[in-house]
């Protein structure tokens, strides 16, 4: 049975299954406990599941990122929320030196099955510190998965999935998309980490997007559509594994190639798709590949420069007329 | 006590500019004219008025997301501050930075701060910079309870202390990081002790008594200007709001009415009011004249930053490098 609920609901929902079904499985971070998260999606799990397996954590990003690692190694399946992307970088060495390389450096001997959440994205006047986008820096980290549900379907089935992967898993949530709402089954279900999704096919222009960019994009198709291009919308939904053969498939199908991620445009997602078809693709295009992404900047609190910023569907419609100049 | 009444007086007008900026902000943020977050300070004015009024502009202070107290007291004028807090060009950081950033390093303001314990290796900077240049100079570094569970806080006070380096850490103790409680972040009550471990003196103070931080803190920033090295500083004290406005019901959520009722009947401006009333160090009509000279300072704040444009949209290319 689906019911409609929002993004944040949807990820508690898949909280609560994975710790129901498998003691292994606690939560860390800020004002996860009693307080919910400060996006609510740690809500009455403390209530339901207790103070040491909902753990409110002091503000010490490296020893709980960390202490993940050594739990996960350890037998656990930690679920580690950082309050804003933007505070990953306080444990950087964990994620870079050690979660990342334990199972390859060690031979394979030792698993790391963890998760850390996290949120990207601007709009919500909070400035350069709390409003970054630079989940493509993992892209260039080998031994990290990168999962980036765009709809409440989508961040459920995936985080059951990365919690029960045996491997460390990225989880890129977009924090304006907490209270999106959408249809999600009652009861569990995984999708998988890896795979990308054609949520609209066409046969004109190949637009790949992430997160909310996709909600963007898919507005985009539909007002083409009545100008009579037929634009194939794909959700990438994971940065690594990187599905590779979506992409291609359909680059090869329409010739045409626009990505759109709020990451700053340099080397972001779409750098790295635009490089996988000049390598293999290239003899299918028919127009400039064109990237839709925030500027080389950091966010700007003023809110006229904060909305600047944020990829929007003007941007979208932008790059497919330039795409269409060659069409 | 030998403090100067002129020194007294400053210090409660520059609590008074504190407590009326920040309930207009609430205010203001209430009805929508400002964006973003606002972390408000009223309830703990005596320790950026107490603190700041030992330091001259050349000494050098790092803030925090909680920074409008801090930046006031060390000398920020309200018009640019309010136009940074409404996003204008005319704000200290053209409107780039908003209430969690404000910086004027003319005023050794080296910035408030979104990363909690971002602050205090920068002030460890700082502190390098006028030992090797100008000595007698002092960093003064702001920073929360919470905030000194980070590893910048250990890396800091080590790394200040074996090179005795002129800085003072601040540690303002008001006993929560957002929702989580003083006793369930650390397993220590005074923060101060934890100073032992690095080799430099340890202070923990009322910080809702504005005398007693000025002096303590004047000793520790004597002791820094003379080239003998850190001090930590904690001031006990407690924010009357949420973490920030729009925190569901300003906190209510994981702290007490009565809690919260008894930090407000110790509030630091009313026991400096009786202690100056007390001591006829002003008078009750003189104290009046302060608050209503600031009220009209802070609401030509508002006209001006109301009345300055927005950053040109090319703004946001500007700055990225120097
Ligand atoms: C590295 C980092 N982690 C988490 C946060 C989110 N955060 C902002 S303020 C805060 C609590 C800070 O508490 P404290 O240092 O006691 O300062 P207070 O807000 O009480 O003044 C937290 C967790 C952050 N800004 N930076
Ligand atoms: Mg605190």
């Amino acid at each position: 049975m689906s019911r409609i609920i929002t993004y944040a609901q949807a990820l508690n929902e898949a909280l609560a299954y994975c710790m129901d079904q498998d003691d292994s499985v606690f939560i860390m971070g800020e004002d996860v406990g009693r307080y919910g998260g400060i996006f609510q999606v740690t809500a009455g799990l403390q209530d339901r599941f207790g103070v040491d397996r909902v753990m409110d954590t002091p503000i010490s990003e490296a020893a709980f990122v960390g202490g993940a690692v050594g739990a996960a190694m350890t037998g656990m399946r930690p679920v580690v929320e950082i309050m804003f992307i933007d505070f990953i970088t306080v444990a950087m060495d964990m994620v870079v030196n050690q979660m990342a390389k334990m199972h390859f450096m060690f031979g394979g001997r030792a698993k790391v099955p963890m998760v850390i959440r996290v949120n990207i994205g601007a709009g919500r006047g909070t400035a350069a510190q709390h409003s970054q986008s630079f989940h493509a820096i993992f892209q260039h980290i080998p031994g990290i998965k990168i999962a980036m549900p765009s709809t409440p379907h989508d961040a459920k089935g995936m985080l059951i999935e990365a919690i029960q992967d045996d491997n460390p898993v990225l989880f890129v949530e977009h924090k304006k998309m907490y209270i999106d709402k959408g249809e999600v089954p009652e009861e569990a279900y995984t999708v998988p980490i890896g795979k990308a999704k054609v949520v609209r096919p066409g046969k004109d222009i190949t637009v790949v997007a992430t997160l909310n960019m996709v909600a963007k994009a898919l507005t985009v198709a539909e007002e083409m559509a009545a100008q009579g291009v037929d634009m194939e919308v794909i959700d990438l939904r994971s940065l690594c594994p990187l599905d590779r053969e979506a992409v291609l498939a359909s680059v090869r199908k329409t010739g045409t190639l626009i990505t759109a991620d709020e990451g700053c445009h340099t080397g972001n997602m779409g750098a790295e798709l635009a490089a996988l078809v000049a390598e293999q693709a290239l003899d299918s295009l028919q127009a400039p590949i064109v990237r839709v992404a925030g500027p080389d900047t950091p966010v700007a609190f003023s809110p006229p420069l904060e909305q600047a910023y944020i990829p929007s569907e003007q941007d979208i419609k932008d790059a497919v007329a330039r795409v269409l100049e060659y069409l | 006590m030998d403090i100067p009444p002129k020194t007294v007086r400053e210090l409660y007008r520059t609590m008074v500019i504190i407590r009326a900026f920040e309930e207009k902000v609430q205010d203001l943020y209430a009805r929508g004219h400002i964006p973003g977050l606002a972390h408000l300070y009223i309830g703990e004015e005596a320790i950026a008025a107490g603190v700041c009024a030992n330091l001259g502009d050349k000494d050098y202070i790092t803030s925090t997301h909680r920074g409008h107290g801090h930046v006031i007291a060390k000398g920020a004028l309200l018009k640019p501050m309010m136009a940074e807090l409404y996003g204008k060009e005319t704000g200290y950081c053209k409107g780039k930075g908003g209430s969690m950033h404000i910086a004027d390093v003319n005023l050794g303001i080296l910035g408030a701060n979104g990363i909690a314990g971002g602050g205090l290796p920068i002030a460890v900077g700082a502190g390098l910079s006028c030992k090797m240049k100008h000595p007698g100079q002092v960093a003064v570094c702001f920073f929360g309870d919470a905030s000194s569970n980070n590893g910048t806080f250990h890396e800091s006070l080590n790394f200040a202390a074996v090179h005795k380096l002129p800085v003072v850490f601040v540690c303002e103790n008001n006993g929560f990081g957002i929702s989580v409680s003083q006793a369930q972040h650390q397993a220590i009550i005074d923060i101060s002790i934890r100073a032992a471990g690095y080799g430099m003196p340890g202070v923990t103070v009322d910080g809702n008594d504005v005398l007693t931080v000025y002096l303590a803190a004047g000793e520790a920033i004597d002791r820094a200007r003379r080239g003998e090295g850190p001090t930590l500083l904690e001031c006990k004290t407690y924010r009357w709001r949420g973490h920030h406005e729009g925190d569901p019901n300003q906190g209510g959520r994981y702290r007490s009415k009565e809690d919260i009722q008894a930090w407000v009947e110790n509030c630091p401006i009313k026991r400096f009011e009786q202690y100056l009333t007390k001591n006829k160090v002003m008078t009750k009509k003189q104290m009046q004249a302060v608050w209503e000279e600031v009220e009209s300072e802070i609401n030509e704040s508002i006209e001006f930053a109301e009345q300055s444009p927005f950053p040109p949209l090319s703004e946001m290319y500007q700055d990225v490098l120097a």
